[in-house]
């Protein structure tokens, strides 16, 4: 994953990384509860925990869950703008798992920026054209009344 | 000439992380691993 340009490049700019190896500090693999290798997990800068991703992902889904994490970061500080940017990359790698979480909560960050009731429409709409058959589609549908 | 792409420099200190995390606003990525070293 990591010898991929657009991820070194991506971590490099834009996250604190550490690699945490089992034999050189198993106390910090209790204290975020790892189970299996390997696990990506994402921190907001006060310390709480965004997201993980266990198990290994090829370059590009990989690549999608770190836009993801970028995303989910900026949410959860309620920074919209930013959020809608780094999900709408994640929404690009249209061949990747996080491309359709990503347009739905491209969407979500749009929303609450704005809360304009219009735009969840929208996305629903979006949804019955593309990824039609996954989880994030079924989320818009209650949506559309 | 074809330049290499640049490595991550990662630390290996959570705790330093996470204040530098809060300094830069940048979110940390911890990665474990077991891979023999």
């Amino acid at each position: 994953m990591y010898p991929a340009p657009a991820v070194t490049a991506l971590i490099d700019q834009q996250f604190v990384p550490v690699r945490v190896h089992i034999k050189e500090n198993p106390t910090a693999w209790k204290r975020f509860g790892i189970r299996w290798t390997p696990t990506v997990m994402a921190l907001t800068p006060d310390g709480k925990e965004v997201r993980r991703v266990e198990g290994y992902l090829p370059e590009d889904e990989f690549l999608g869950q770190l836009y993801l994490d970028l995303g989910y970061a900026c949410a959860n500080q309620k920074d919209w703008k930013n959020a809608q940017h780094w999900f709408d990359e994640a929404s690009k790698l249209e061949n990747t798992d996080a491309a359709p979480e990503g347009l739905y909560w491209e969407g979500v960050a749009r929303y609450s920026a704005t809360h304009d009731h219009t735009l969840l429409r929208q996305i629903t709409e979006t949804f019955k054209k593309r990824y039609t058959n996954t989880s994030w589609a079924k989320r818009t549908i209650v949506w559309q009344k | 000439m074809a330049t290499a792409a640049k490595e991550i420099v990662w630390q290996h200190d959570v705790d330093a992380a996470i204040a530098e995390s809060a300094r830069t606003h940048r979110p940390v990525l911890l990665d474990f691993t077991a891979a023999p070293q």
